[in-house]
């Protein structure tokens, strides 16, 4: 059984305008995402800024509203839940933030950080106990416990994202989602709080939505990866597979946008023309179709491609998905 | 003669006992229409050491303590404020990181940009020439778009506007400090090619500040790398990133998960960027070098020419080209 399990959830919000704040139009940040996670899995979910990842994992989390769908945490239905109920399921999933200035609170010490969460949850009946567990927490992430008197700002940007993923951990958690965990973090500290994750998955058998913008990250630490554009879920696939050989012309153009290290093998930048459209008035028929450089009209304007099964294990909302030339590897003309 | 030429560039920040070394004998040179990247992570100098160029760090806080930054013929830290005012923009332009900060919310972007032609060419600061310089960044139907306020553009499209007004005034040097970092990947594709356009077509020389290898890659001809406010390798870009030779950039290079990388674990660089104040001793990436001797700790390396046109500043820089 899967452990997380998404069922056409969409997330809409109202914009509103004008003095009597009548709702006049919505933007589908969210719009009819399915997708499983399985036990100890990562997921990664890429896309460009704006395309409603971010929203996609707090609605899991339950810190926006579902407008509608279903989320199933270990089989049981948890997106109408409430108050307790949804508090003592919160032990089973965790989030981890993008900004380890922003999310921790800065007159608590981490101790009270970290503690924070065993309160909550009833955790630890003694002080000694709470203590202990605290200590071996910030040793897992690779932190001194003797820091755990210290305050957020007495640390640097890497090990205030560690003293985030240790209050995730606090819990024991089996799913956590990590929004851009390693995109404020510098260069060099990236690799470490990668590793981290990784490790941490590897003892404790934690899975992970990995939501991020760099390609090259979400392949490296996921399992399975999903592309999102405008809301929507253009492709999902085996994360080497995905970077091998993309069935969406979508992926296809974000692979080719990365710039590579490697100078060997100059590839062909396939570059998209415009920006992403606005949600509020998403393209009729494939959203992607006026950047896309092999749409065809009218069918790629006029119809809507549902997500479909284009090889084994890859899912991609194409009409021509699999019958795509592979671009990655070819030489520049 | 090099369009730039900055020698054992030195900077503080703060006077006498509270003065902190952000630039530490920084040097080195960009050719007419060569593109030069600066590499580091952040607080590492390498905005400080670009924005010096045109001298745009404000003194104080910051102070010149010693160096050179000759700038087309003329060395910048003995000029006049009229003179600066004629290089800046004249010979040199900026494009900075985040664009919506730096175009002015309240004047139309067309008037943002007539204001640098102004400035420079006062017989072109027309509406036709401002259309030909959008039309020049590809901005599509540039002439509606003059009347556009920065809010009605996009990210990508702000980031043209503001390169349109770099390019207003004919620059010889385009600095462009983290011009794609606050944009999508899609969306940095359009502005790198544009950037590499401009440049084979302007024949203008850029100097790009990153953090990012892959655009390293992709663009430079030379590269500097920097750590805690010094350049620690300096080398022709295919050069460095198919053989780093000083710890930190192989270290760095081997940091950065790839596209159809096969590695199961990357090799992480223990510890944090040292900040500045707080800088070591002797090598300052000697606390987290892997190759690190106890010599490291209070022997300060110079940089030097360890291979024609590659210069590493390393006490065993002989044995590492081995």
């Amino acid at each position: 059984m899967s452990l997380l399990e998404v069922k056409d959830l969409k997330v809409h919000f109202p914009v509103k305008h004008g003095m009597f704040s009548r709702v006049h139009e919505t933007v589908k940040a969210v719009d009819d995402v399915s997708f499983s996670i399985a036990p100890g899995e990562t997921v990664g979910l890429v896309g460009e800024s704006g395309c409603g990842k971010t929203t996609l994992g707090r609605a899991i989390v339950r810190l926006v509203e579902p407008t509608s769908g279903q989320i199933f945490l270990e089989g049981e239905d948890i997106t109408t839940m409430s108050g307790a109920a949804l508090r003592s399921r919160r032990r089973k999933f965790q989030m981890i933030f993008q900004d380890p200035y922003g999310s921790l609170n800065p007159r608590m010490t981490v101790e009270q950080i970290v503690g924070e969460a065993l309160d909550i949850h009833k955790l630890t009946d003694s002080r000694s106990a709470r203590q202990k567990r605290i200590s071996e927490l910030l040793k897992s992430v690779g932190l001194d416990p003797i820091y755990a008197q210290r305050y957020p700002h007495e640390f640097s940007g890497g090990q205030r994202q560690r003293i985030g993923i240790a209050r995730a951990l606090a819990v024991e958690p089996k799913l956590i989602i990590c929004d851009e965990p390693v995109s404020a973090l510098d260069v060099s500290v990236q690799a470490q709080i990668i590793n981290l994750l990784m490790d941490l998955q590897q003892k404790h058998g934690i899975a992970y939505l990995f939501v991020a913008h760099d390609l090259a990250v979400v392949e490296h630490i996921s399992h399975r990866v999903m592309v999102m554009y405008l809301g929507k879920i253009v492709e999902a696939s085996e994360a080497k597979a995905l970077v091998r050989d993309p069935q969406h012309p979508y992926t296809q153009a974000l692979i080719s946008a990365v710039p590579e290290v490697d100078t060997g093998t100059k590839r062909k930048r396939i570059v998209l023309p415009g920006d992403v459209p606005s949600p509020i008035h998403p393209p009729s028929g494939c959203p992607f179709h006026p950047r896309c450089p092999i749409a065809q009209f009218p069918r790629c304007s006029a119809e809507y491609p549902v997500l479909r099964e284009s090889r084994p294990g890859t899912w991609a909302a194409c009409h021509f998905a699999g019958s795509l030339r592979p671009v990655t590897a070819e030489k520049a003309g | 003669m090099n369009l730039l030429e900055i020698k054992n560039l030195k900077m503080d920040f703060g006077k006498n006992a509270d003065a902190l070394r952000a630039i530490d004998d920084v040097s080195f040179a960009i050719g007419t229409g060569e593109t030069v990247c600066l590499v580091g992570e952040s607080g590492c100098g390498k905005s400080v050491t670009a924005l010096s160029i045109a001298r745009l760090v404000p003194t104080p806080p910051a102070n010149y303590v010693g160096g050179e930054i000759w700038l087309n013929g003329r060395d910048v830290l003995k000029m006049s404020a009229r003179e600066l005012q004629q290089i800046r923009g004249g010979v040199v332009s900026y494009v900075f990181q985040d664009p919506g900060a730096s175009l002015n919310p309240v004047f139309r972007v067309g008037n943002q940009i007539k204001e640098s032609l102004k400035l420079h060419r006062p017989e072109k600061a027309n509406d036709a020439e401002v259309i030909r310089l959008l039309k020049l960044v590809g901005i599509p139907a540039p002439e509606s778009r003059i009347r556009n306020y920065p809010f009605e553009m996009s990210g990508g499209m702000q980031q043209r506007v503001m390169i349109a007004m770099a390019l207003a005034s004919e620059p010889k040097l385009l600095v462009a400090d983290e011009p794609t970092t606050a944009l999508d990947v899609t969306i940095q594709a359009q502005i790198l090619d544009l950037l590499s356009e401009l440049k084979q077509r302007l024949g203008m020389a850029i100097l790009l500040i990153t953090h990012n290898l892959g655009i390293v890659g992709d663009m430079a001809d030379r590269v500097a790398v920097m750590y805690a406010g010094q350049i620690v390798e300096l080398a022709p870009a295919k050069e460095l990133l198919r053989r780093p030779l000083h710890p930190y950039a192989k270290a760095l290079m081997n940091s950065v998960p790839k596209l159809h990388g096969d590695a199961d674990r990357l090799s992480a660089i223990p510890g944090n960027v040292p900040r500045i104040g707080n800088f070591p001793k002797g090598c300052r990436f000697y606390p987290r070098c892997p190759s690190a001797r106890p010599e490291c700790a209070d022997t300060m390396p110079e940089l030097v020419e360890v291979e024609p046109n590659r210069w590493v500043r390393c006490l065993y820089a002989k044995e590492l080209t081995k």
